[in-house]
């Protein structure tokens, strides 16, 4: 079990129960763009409230269809809104509850904007959108190790921690991989997530 | 009164010979002679209506004669036709109304208007069990790739909303066969009578076109290049994600609008994949057609 850092505050998003909330309707499908921008407006002002640290789990596990549009303003749009240097809050996302007709729709908008996010699927947890081949085996090897510092994720993998920088600094960057500079940890988010 | 006569068979490639003799007649009250009608697709159905709409900026609603065919006109009933053609003609004949409640009968979605992004969600709500059904089980899809035809379905109504910037409407229907196809199939039309391709991108794109900005530009833009009046790299994938089920699918999908018709052309089907210099008609209207899997 990986220690969970301290600062870090778990959120759950159950998408189908906040489209209702958030556009005050009894829509069971996440479809439209106008419904993705306000699923989205609801999960960002729960992450303002919270002020700290944040790891939020996107569920769709009750969403039935799921549009490009929608998917487009509520999972890439929320993504990029927290990437910048400048972000309103330190937020990471995982998705949870993916059936396999929504995998297609998220790997679409995550592609066009050059993003990727971490689901944890039937078959396990992976990662989803742009990711080239670097990065796809440096995020496996931080998922399996948990929480580990650059030598011990180039250690686990073989090779020298200077031909795993490139791709650990991209995953960090792109906030699949939660790094704590105080303790030069890298934190894997599959496991910070299991009990939210 | 001038007459416009209405093919046997009506749908998308029939359909412009309806716009034709609008084009012709040059104003004046308009009769819809509808009386050989034996056959009409979704897009037929909603093409007349946006045909009727057209005629009637005259001043004068045109007059619709109802087709001889029993079965037509019942069909046109169950499709709500009349509930929207009374207020476009002034109608010759006796409809047959829907009474609604017509869970039993063949139609998958009645004609639906979309004015607002509310009536996406309902046509979504209303549609996705069932097509989801007819997919898997008439058409042989596998149920992970039926389950796109709701996103499908809300990505062509968005289109409505988000380029034509007018109401439009929807309707789609299954279909033992159809002329061009001895297999089962599902047909979606789209129709709205708003700014069309080439407004909607008009002020973003014109004019890196040149003499070559036209209809026909401005479809290639939009359904090749998935490009769009905003600027957000998100937007102008709705086309894409739709061509690409629909190729997967061994389906068609076909827009026109004004003077220029695109299409992704399957197999089974002789259309071109561009046609230019049509008779003008405005906004767009979009015509889907799935057919099912060949080894079914």
């Amino acid at each position: 079990m990986t220690d969970v850092p301290r600062d870090v505050v778990p959120l759950r998003f159950e998408l189908s129960s906040l489209v209702t909330r958030s556009v005050a309707s009894l829509y069971s499908h996440l479809v439209t763009r106008p419904t993705g921008r306000a699923v989205r407006l609801g999960i960002e002002s729960q992450i303002s409230e919270i002020g700290a640290l944040c790891l939020s789990i996107l569920d769709f596990g009750q969403v039935a269809v799921l549009d490009y549009s929608c998917a487009d303003e509520t999972v890439a749009k929320l993504i990029l809104r927290y990437q910048p240097d400048d972000r309103p809050a330190d937020a990471y996302f995982v998705a949870r509850g993916l059936a396999e007709h929504h995998l297609e729709t998220i790997e679409a908008v995550l592609e066009r904007h050059d993003l990727a996010l971490v689901a944890e699927l039937e078959s396990g947890p992976t990662l989803l959108g742009s990711v080239d081949a670097e990065e796809m085996e440096v995020w496996t090897a931080v998922e399996r190790l948990g929480r580990a510092t650059g030598d011990e994720v180039a250690g686990y993998l073989g090779v020298r921690p200077e031909e795993i920088s490139r791709p650990l600094d991209s995953l960090v960057r792109r906030r699949v991989v939660l790094y704590r500079e105080a303790s030069g940890l890298h934190y894997a988010l599959t496991p910070l997530a299991a009990d939210v | 009164m001038k007459v416009i006569s209405i093919p046997p068979i009506l749908e998308e490639r029939s359909f412009d010979a309806v716009v034709q003799a609008l084009a012709d007649a040059e104003g004046g009250r308009f009769l819809f002679d509808a009386r050989p009608l034996r056959w009409v697709d979704p897009y037929g159905m909603l093409g007349l209506l946006a045909a009727a709409e057209v005629a009637g900026r005259g001043g004068e609603r045109p007059v619709l004669q109802l087709p001889k065919a029993a079965e037509v006109l019942s069909y046109l009933g169950r499709m709500r036709f009349f509930n929207y053609a009374e207020e476009l003609f002034e109608i010759h004949g006796a409809p047959r109304r829907s009474r609604g409640g017509d869970s039993a009968s063949d139609v998958l979605l009645e004609i639906t208007p979309i004015r607002e992004y509310r009536d996406v969600h309902d046509v979504v709500d209303r549609v996705n069990e069932r097509a989801i059904e007819i997919l898997t089980h008439q058409l042989h899809y596998p149920a992970r790739e039926a389950w796109q035809f709701g996103s499908m379905l809300s990505e062509v109504c968005q289109n409505i909303l988000e380029h034509a910037q007018a109401t439009g409407w929807v309707a789609t229907q299954t279909y033992s066969r159809i002329p061009q196809l001895d297999r089962r199939v599902v047909k979606i039309g789209v129709v709205d009578l708003g700014i069309g391709f080439k407004g909607s991108l008009a002020g973003t794109h014109a004019a890196r076109f040149g003499d070559r900005w036209g209809d026909a530009a401005a479809l290639e833009a939009a359904f090749i290049h998935g490009l769009t009046r905003f600027h957000d790299p998100g937007r102008g994938q709705g086309l894409k994600q739709i061509r690409k089920q629909v190729g997967r699918w061994g389906g068609k999908v076909s827009i026109r609008s004004g003077t220029a018709r695109i299409a992704d052309v399957p197999d089974w089907d002789d259309a071109p994949p561009l046609e230019e210099k049509l008779p003008h008609f405005p906004g767009a209207q979009i015509g889907i057609v799935l057919p099912a899997r060949s080894q079914a």
